[in-house]
């Protein structure tokens, strides 16, 4: 069981790392720096034998730190899910450790945040895009990034060369139709939250 | 007077073939690719492989041809406007996965949906699971070069289909759950029908076990090929019926009961080897067991609302009541236009799906819209293994070794 005692314990352990209130799991504050030891740690020690799922937030351009990257481990012996966040300190250049060494599992979870976000993670063997192409040039999952997407070359030199084609963004008329939650009346009429291509603005080139 | 060398070959024997022909050979090794549009990698998976000979060096698989960018749609939509994206995760399963993804945004609102929901969930659960299980066989079967247990399995799935189509409406793309509740009730008389399907069930199994189970062919196909040890399907994040196969005992729905598993008594099969056979026994036992769930779930159908009464501001009242009363109306107004209102704050959730733990992670700053929604694919963690444990194997191997892991690429690129 992953208690009080089990997260006291935890906690006198590894001073470095703080609680988090959380309505799920225990979930703990991890500084970048020590990602590596605790995960370490976590695995050899605590017995949490699987890295279920690695990922990351974006808190948005104005953010103190823009992005923090989330683990979740789960234990068969406390069957139990932890919840680490680790900040990344650079906000224009994002970069972490990684932790494919401690966990193999993290090897493609990793390659995906690099890929939708952009965070660098120092020491992994092999850290390129895994969904997008390679060529791509854009973090999809970052804030700024629109939802239609942002016209780019297609990776196949050979039939752009005939073709003369690209991938355009998606038409954004006709959904998802959304309210903001706050704002003046007139604000929150629903409407599509992207609207980078629609009848009044022009597509983008 | 020259000296001649004899060398027996046998001629059935291709491996041995090919491994002497590299020995006298100075060969060096030889780059294939295989799809990303190939029949045996069930979708769009792109794998770059090294052979020397037959002997696969080296296995690289290349995804993400089939992503749709599901995370940034799910950032930019109220709740209940992304359960239809749900159905496009694990296509084979889509009831499984609206579960799934209704049941992690109640976790975080805080909902309880009553008991006859919660019934009709497991129910839909358990059948996503056969539906999911008896293609995964059938085609594992084919796979092998079994044509035949494919016409059984698929015949008993069509079934099968003909029973979600009656209850949500559509055979594959269901969008049944609704967050606190799910779409409509079921249907007069389904659970009779839900019952004979069960009950016949059992003999098409059992045929596809005549066929496969002790074929002689099948087992030198499947036995002790891709065996995956218990530390590296650990490692590796792997879940579901692979890693059982693998022998470790875990099953979130003996684990971490949700929507009221922990009612109902079912036996979890863990195999001990971790090949390729193993897999396909942990799934046909797998199917065995949910008949067994679904039994009791209809045997004691718990009568009541089929969604939470009480999140008023979650799910949609009534379509009776919307049109007769002001204060439905604008209940159903506020859910449709800003959606379901979910606190800020952040929760994980992994559900026992067909295929592994399918686990959404959300993160809400409050409102209709989710801030973030990673969603956690069993098949994208059971695929990275490909590359640590392909190696070594014939080329003829990766066909069985793919069908075995038995994944579904819609669910992995997202």
């Amino acid at each position: 069981m992953i208690d009080d005692d089990f997260t006291k314990a935890l906690l006198e352990k590894n001073s470095f790392l703080s609680k988090r209130e959380s309505i799920d799991c225990l979930t703990l504050d991890c500084p970048a720096e020590h990602l590596a030891g605790t995960t370490l740690s976590l695995r050899d020690e605590e017995g949490f034998e699987l890295l279920v799922d690695l990922t990351a937030i974006d808190h948005g351009e104005d953010a103190e730190l823009r992005f923090s990257v989330v683990l979740h481990f789960y234990s068969l012996i406390h069957r139990g899910y932890l919840r680490l966040h680790a900040p990344c300190l650079d906000n224009e250049n994002p970069s972490i450790t990684s932790i494919s060494a401690v966990y193999p599992a993290a090897n493609w979870h990793e390659r995906e945040t690099y890929d939708m976000f952009g965070i660098v993670f120092t020491g992994h063997p092999d850290l390129k895009r895994i969904l997008m192409w390679d060529e791509y040039p854009y973090f999809p999952l970052r804030k700024e990034f629109p939802l239609a997407g942002i016209e780019t070359p297609l990776p196949a030199a050979d039939v752009v060369e005939v073709t003369k084609a690209s991938v355009e963004p998606a038409p954004m008329m006709g959904g998802p139709f959304v309210s903001s939650s706050d704002g003046v009346m007139s604000d929150t009429e629903p409407r599509a939250r992207d609207e980078s291509w629609t009848e009044e603005s022009e597509k983008p080139s | 007077m020259s000296k001649t060398v004899t060398r027996e070959i046998s001629i059935g024997d291709v491996a041995a073939r090919a491994s002497e022909a590299t020995e006298s050979t100075d060969s060096s090794l030889m780059a294939l690719n295989v799809g990303p549009s190939h029949p045996t990698t069930h979708g769009v998976l792109r794998l770059i492989m090294e052979l020397n000979g037959d002997v696969i060096e080296k296995c690289e698989p290349v995804i993400g041809y089939l992503h749709r960018g599901d995370e940034k749609i799910a950032e930019n939509m109220t709740y209940n406007q992304f359960v239809p994206y749900t159905d496009r995760l694990d296509y084979l399963a889509p009831l499984a996965n609206n579960v799934a993804y209704a049941l992690t945004v109640e976790k975080l609102a805080g909902v309880e949906v009553p008991e006859r929901c919660q019934a009709i969930r497991v129910l839909v659960c358990e059948m996503a699971r056969i539906s999911s299980h008896l293609l995964g066989m059938g085609v594992f079967g084919m796979d092998a070069g079994a044509w035949t247990p494919f016409m059984y399995t698929f015949t008993e799935r069509e079934k099968l289909y003909t029973l979600f189509e009656e209850l949500t409406g559509a055979r594959f793309t269901t969008s049944y759950t609704r967050i606190g509740g799910v779409a409509r009730d079921i249907p007069d008389g389904w659970l009779d029908r839900v019952r004979t399907f069960c009950e016949n069930l059992p003999k098409a199994t059992d045929e596809v076990e005549k066929l496969l189970t002790r074929n002689r062919i099948f087992l030198d196909r499947t036995e002790g090929i891709g065996a995956i040890s218990k530390e590296d399907a650990l490692a590796y994040g792997l879940t579901g019926p692979n890693l059982r196969a693998s022998g470790v005992d875990l099953d979130l729905r003996k684990d971490k009961p949700y929507s009221g598993y922990e009612k109902y008594e079912f036996d979890v099969p863990i195999g001990t080897r971790g090949d390729c056979y193993d897999r396909y026994l942990i799934r046909i036992e797998e199917v065995r067991q949910s008949l067994r769930i679904i039994d009791q779930v209809i045997s004691d159908f718990p009568s009541g609302l089929w969604y939470a009464e009480d999140a008023k501001k979650i799910f949609a009242p009534p379509k009776e009541k919307i049109m007769t009363s002001m204060e439905e109306l604008i209940q159903n107004f506020m859910i449709v236009t800003e959606g379901p209102q979910v606190p800020p704050g952040e929760v994980y959730f992994e559900a026992e799906n067909p295929k592994g733990a399918l686990g959404f992670y959300l993160v809400s700053k409050g409102g209709g819209v989710p801030y973030r929604l990673k969603i956690r694919a069993p098949s994208f963690c059971n695929l990275s293994i490909l590359e640590k444990f392909a190696p070594g194997h014939m080329l003829s191997d990766i066909t069985v070794i793919l069908g075995s892991l038995d994944f579904v690429m819609g669910e992995c690129d997202r």
